[in-house]
């Protein structure tokens, strides 16, 4: 399910408005996929606090909304834009994919939160599809 | 059986007794039929589903999203029994409507969603960990009639 060129303009509006609240996006969106997943802490056995909005999370949630900010920019290339990402998922995190899902749907939950009259089916639907395929690309290296 | 805790049976109910159903139902389908437009194929005689902003304004998704709540309300009435209260909706779904189960999945996200843009910072991880469990168990209790 390719982006089309309206996709494409709505993520990277959507993105600006966001933008200020990013290091709360990521916060959140991590924090709920720890708690409302809890198979999801298995990646992260080695952080001192899993609870939601603990320093680890908040740290690591900044670093993950970074990744696709990145994204968003590289957004007529994830495959190239992304590649060192998927290189290191690959081979270092060896994340299972199907967590990109779970976490996709806590952003997608997330946005909805703290932007309702900006998150309109349309931009559901262009989201939605932008991190499946940015899921996409950072699987790519994976075998 | 479903194993509920004090703060999951609460939750439920508060989130439900203060949602407006017509409101809710009508978001939840319209999401589903714009963000998954593939779930369209169920509805081929609602007239104009061309865009988002016919599918909004459609009357029949209106109405049909209110049904639709209302079955979930009889879950929530029913919480401990989710699975028997469903046995004829589990049947209707799959014998009559003939809908791939998949798509509970998708129609529950976007209620999920909706839910989320109502309740805001309410919304916490718990609430959303309780909500998300009772959707399950909804889904899990209206594919068991399927062969």
């Amino acid at each position: 399910m390719s982006l089309s060129a309206n996709d494409k303009a709505i993520v990277k509006a959507l993105w600006a408005k966001i933008s200020p609240k990013a290091g709360d996006v990521g916060n959140e969106a991590l924090s709920r996929m720890l708690y409302v997943y809890p198979q999801t802490k298995t990646y992260f056995s080695h952080w001192s606090d899993l609870t939601p909005g603990s320093a680890p999370v908040r740290k690591h949630g900044k670093k993950i909304i970074a990744g696709i900010g990145l994204a968003v920019e590289k957004i007529d290339d994830l495959f190239s834009g992304l590649l060192t990402l998927s290189e290191l998922h690959a081979f270092q995190l060896r994340v299972d994919p199907a967590n990109f899902r779970i976490l996709s749907h806590n952003i997608l939950v997330v946005l909805a939160m703290l932007f309702p009259d900006d998150f309109t089916p349309e931009a559901h639907l262009a989201m939605d599809k932008f991190l499946a395929r940015v899921a996409l690309a950072l699987s790519d290296k994976y075998r | 059986m479903v194993e509920w805790t004090d703060f999951e049976r609460t939750t439920i109910q508060n989130i439900f007794s203060k949602m407006n159903y017509d409101v809710v139902g009508q978001q939840a389908l319209a999401r589903c039929l714009i963000v998954y437009p593939w779930t369209q194929r169920y509805f081929g005689n609602f007239g104009n589903l061309y865009n988002a902003a016919a599918i909004m304004g459609n009357p029949m998704v209106a109405a049909h999203g209110k049904v639709v709540l209302h079955g979930l309300d009889r879950a929530v009435k029913n919480m401990d029994n989710i699975k028997a209260e469903y046995a004829e909706l589990s049947v209707l779904h799959s014998e009559k409507l003939h809908v791939d189960p998949d798509n509970f999945k998708l129609l529950g996200d976007c209620l999920t969603v909706v839910c989320a843009a109502q309740l805001g910072a309410a919304f916490t991880p718990e609430v959303q960990a309780a909500f998300q469990k009772f959707l399950a168990v909804v889904i899990s209790s209206l594919q068991r009639q399927y062969h």
